[in-house]
């Protein structure tokens, strides 16, 4: 399962700071509960999000089909090189 | 408390005011603004009212102010803004100052106005009498000319001079005409007079001011020469229907020549005594220019006063006047405090006395915002106002909105494009805000600036995950696709794909967005993309629903119905997770179990077939077998299931689903009938429970028990059961148009740069510089006017449509009326904003 620790971790505990511990310290008075709500519902939109993204590319169904020009351009500027022959 | 996420609390009070402190405390409470006054003579009309007078009074000075500041208007004189605090509404005794203030400035205009009115007539009259002379002057030399007697001779003949035997002598008149009128004068005065009168015209080359209208004017001088008095009649006739002003003028030119003496030092003394006019007029007005602002605001807090007052009873004794209000609950002190203030202001010695009472009624509905919140409590209010005490949802559609925008409009170049903009009109906030632009459309953009801003961020935010910037890719942290073709095969071939069940792929997916590989792949970049953002859209879909049902709870505790969280809440929340979040989930499982596994590439080992992209089942497929209780024929060596016991699990989750929509259907009128039975056994004593019109969350008495028809109750369940289970379906369906938009969106972006800027970023050498130039600006006018304006409008109504239908209703009813208070800050925006 192509699932990477860093990212996932990153990512999370980043969300999870703005949606979990940003709201116990959202500053006092009469909009303390609206900034709550637009923190926690911030950090839950932001993170499901890209969650979703991340995991429906752990495990592709389907590759990139490409032009050879482009696969040409990706070996020699992504750093891959090509194999003679 | 006292935030956003209900309504406030209401309480109705009684006021007792003392027929002088009545209008002073009127006054302050205007001021505050937090009182809504009930109507308490519904049924005597405006004419029979106490105040009649004052509010007439008041009338007729708007009516003189109008008149005034359209007289300011048309001179161009600035009118001063008022400088600093808005004045307080005046005392009743000032209003007659004012109002002999007004009285005289009106009449001084009047007079003024006629007088240059008549001044005016004067000089055009005696500038056209100046044309005149000067015009015909040229017409009589013409006439003297020696050479033109003889051709004169010539032409008519010794005997026409001598008609009769008499010297012939023609009669003449001159006078004015407008130059458009001339022709039909022209061909009018030939009719009539069988061609034997001789017309000869001039133009006046200086446009005249007519008088009454001060319009530009352009007019000719003519002469007409007859001969006998029958026909002076009837020319004079023709003249007069053609409005043209004859002059007199006399025959001989030494006359003429004195007259035009006259005319022209007549001239100059009208005109210093015009100029004097003029400027005690100016005068006038400047001095009103100054203080008019300040006495519009004056008069209509005088008349909003007034109109107040008129909402109230008066006591027996007459000593004292009664006004029902709406006052939140929580501002009870600070008008208190007001009504104190203007007690004494009146010098009155009876304090006010402010007293709650008992209603059965429905308070209005009133929701504290500020200028961030109020826009999106306007979108709320723009579907329904809420139910007093009812759920709000506009502070979650603070995110959600923004969030769902984006989700359709995700492209981080548009996205800046919008955010900028927002960002541009919070920042200038306070000068745009002064400048008041009059255009619906700007004050459309600039209510909602806080939305526009939020709506650009979000849509950055998309934008990167989408990896989608003008319908380019960043490749921020590297690419996980790789090429392995060598290179004869990379030149044998056009099109390649990258094979993800082997070294092409990295095994760890791209950390942040979507990889960057895709959007380079031009041939199936639509398939991958089309296959994850529908998935996302049912996933969000979802869990929007899921919070909205959620929030039916709130409701319903909130209130005390108890019933209902049960027969209600709880199977409806159950009808959904077990159906629509499995799906869900289903797809969670599908993206975590088929795939690749590393060492073994291609391999034919069938466990690690079965979790292989081969085997990957289609999750609609799969969701519509479980509802149907049927499967797929099976195809080895895959698997028929993705987990083990997924068959029975499914059974199982569809049998309880469609078991919650009798419980939705019945439970509630059951609940009902028996409360009712219960009741009828007990007497009428009130029982805790199923209080469907749940009052005031226990404040108020509890609204009296009166056994409701079973059978509406039954037909209203069976309605909004059918509307719940349906509108599961379609709604989770109608989630899809996130993906459509975000689809469409893409699309065009991707179109937009093929067809225009990479043509102009093809060419190198210097003339692809001033192609690229041109190209460009196509291209950033149809970024801009196409893109995000018309697209961020679509996405727009979109978010809005997910909103109020698929969101709201799960759980708002919308049903109750606005807290309108009696506010002097209001009433003077309307009256500023109407009369522009």
């Amino acid at each position: 399962m192509g699932a990477s620790f860093v990212p996932i971790t990153v990512f999370t505990v980043l969300w999870g700071i703005v949606g979990i511990v940003c709201p116990f310290f959202a500053p006092k008075g009469p909009n303390r509960g609206i900034i709550q709500v637009v923190l926690i519902l911030t950090a839950a939109t932001c993170w499901l999000f890209w969650l979703c993204a991340y995991m429906a590319q752990m495990n592709p169904l389907i590759g990139p089909r490409l032009n050879n020009e482009t696969l040409i351009w990706m070996s020699r500027t992504w750093g891959n090189k090509m194999t003679q022959g | 408390m006292g935030s956003l996420f209900r309504s406030e609390e209401m309480t109705l009070c009684q006021l007792f005011l003392q027929s002088e402190a009545a209008y002073a405390c009127v006054s302050e409470l205007g001021e505050l603004g937090l009182v809504q006054f009930r109507d308490l003579n519904p049924d005597v009309n405006a004419f029979q009212r106490k105040f009649v007078n004052e509010v007439r009074r008041c009338d007729e000075m708007e009516r003189k102010l109008r008149y005034l500041e359209k007289e300011i208007r048309r001179d161009g004189i600035p009118m001063l803004e008022i400088p600093g605090e808005c004045p307080e509404a005046p005392q009743p005794r000032e209003m007659i100052d004012l109002e002999a203030t007004f009285e005289k400035l009106e009449n001084e205009l009047r007079e003024v106005n006629q007088n240059a009115e008549a001044l005016k007539r004067n000089y055009l009259e005696l500038t056209e009498l100046k044309h005149i002379l000067r015009k015909t002057q040229v017409f009589f030399d013409e006439m003297a000319d020696p050479s033109r007697e003889e051709e004169q001779v010539t032409l008519l003949g010794e005997e026409g001079l001598m008609a009769g035997g008499q010297a012939l002598k023609l009669g003449f008149v001159a006078g004015v005409i407008l130059r458009e009128r001339i022709p039909a004068f022209e061909r009018m005065l030939w009719r009539a007079c069988r061609g034997n009168v001789f017309l000869r015209q001039a133009e006046i080359d200086t446009p005249l001011e007519d008088p009454s209208s001060s319009d530009q004017v352009y007019k000719s001088v003519f002469i007409i020469f007859f001969q006998g008095d029958q026909l002076k009649t009837r020319v004079k006739k023709i003249c007069e229907g053609f409005r043209a002003t004859l002059y007199p003028c006399p025959e001989a030119p030494a006359d003429r020549r004195e007259m035009a003496m006259g005319v022209m030092t007549r001239i100059e003394d009208l005109n210093t005594v015009l100029g004097q006019t003029q400027d005690h007029r100016h005068r006038v007005l400047v001095a009103a220019a100054k203080n008019i602002k300040n006495w519009f605001v004056k008069v209509r807090k005088i008349k909003a006063i007034y109109h107040t007052l008129n909402l109230f009873n008066l006591d027996v004794t007459q000593k004292c006047l009664i006004a029902e209000c709406w006052v939140p609950a929580l501002d009870m002190e600070t008008i208190q405090l007001a009504l104190r203030r203007g007690t004494e202001r009146s010098g009155s010695s009876v304090p006010p006395i402010l007293n709650r009472m008992e209603t059965l009624e429905d308070p209005p509905t009133y929701n504290r915002t500020n200028k961030f919140t109020a826009a999106f409590q306007h979108l709320i209010y723009a579907y329904g106002v809420a139910t007093y005490r009812e759920v709000n949802p506009a502070p979650y559609t603070i995110i959600t909105f923004p969030f769902l925008f984006a989700v359709m409009f995700g492209d981080l170049g548009h996205g800046a494009l919008m955010a900028a903009f927002g960002f541009w009109m919070c920042y200038k906030e306070k000068p745009l805000q002064a400048k008041k632009i009059d255009s619906e459309i700007w004050t459309i953009f600039f209510g909602g600036r806080y939305i526009i801003l939020l709506m650009g961020l979000f849509s950055m935010y998309t934008g990167l995950i989408y990896n989608d910037i003008f319908s380019k890719s960043l490749n921020i942290f590297g690419s996980s696709w790789r090429n392995n073709y060598n290179q004869s095969t990379l030149m044998s071939n056009k099109l390649l794909q990258l094979n993800p069940d082997s070294e092409d792929y990295i095994q760890t997916p791209y950390p942040f967005g979507i990889d960057p590989v895709w959007q380079l792949a031009e041939a199936n970049k639509i398939i991958f993309m089309n296959a994850y953002k529908m998935k996302i859209s049912i996933i969000i879909g979802v869990f929007h629903m899921l919070f909205g049902v959620c929030m039916s709870l709130w409701n319903h505790i909130y209130f005390k119905r108890r019933i209902s969280i049960y027969v209600e809440f709880l199977p409806q929340i159950l009808f959904l997770l077990l159906l629509f979040f499995y799906m869900v989930l289903l797809m969670f499982i599908k993206w975590t179990t088929y795939g690749s596994t590393p060492p073994y590439y291609g391999s034919d080992d069938i466990n690690i077939v079965k979790t292989s992209a081969y085997c990957a089942p289609s999750i609609l497929i799969t969701f519509i077998n479980m509802m149907l209780f049927k499967t797929d024929p099976p195809r080895p060596p895959c698997d028929d299931v993705m987990y083990a016991g997924q068959m029975g699990i499914q059974k199982f989750f569809v049998i309880f689903a469609l078991l919650c929509v009798p419980v939705m259907l019945f439970g509630k009128p059951y609940f009902v009938m028996k409360e009712q039975k219960e009741r009828a056994r007990q007497g009428h004593q009130p029982v805790e429970g199923a209080a469907e019109n749940g009052n005031a969350g226990g404040a108020a008495p509890p609204a009296p028990h009166h056994d409701e028809d079973i059978t509406e109750v039954f037909i209203h369940q069976a309605i909004h059961t059918i509307e719940y289970v349906l509108g599961s379906v379609s709604h989770t369906a109608s989630y899809l148009r996130l993906w459509a938009l975000s689809l469409a969106h893409a699309q065009l972006a991707e179109v937009a740069w093929n067809m225009l800027l990479r043509k102009g970023l093809m060419s190198t050498d210097f003339q692809g510089g001033i192609f690229l130039y041109v190209v460009f600006a196509g291209w950033a006018a149809i970024s801009v006017s196409i893109l995000v304006l018309m697209e961020g409008l679509s996405a727009f109504l979109h978010t809005l449509r997910l909103h109020w239908v698929e969101f709201q209703s799960k759980f708002y009813a919308g049903e109750g009326y606005l807290f309108q208070p009696f506010s002097f800050e209001v009433i003077l925006d309307s009256a500023g904003t109407t009369e522009e």
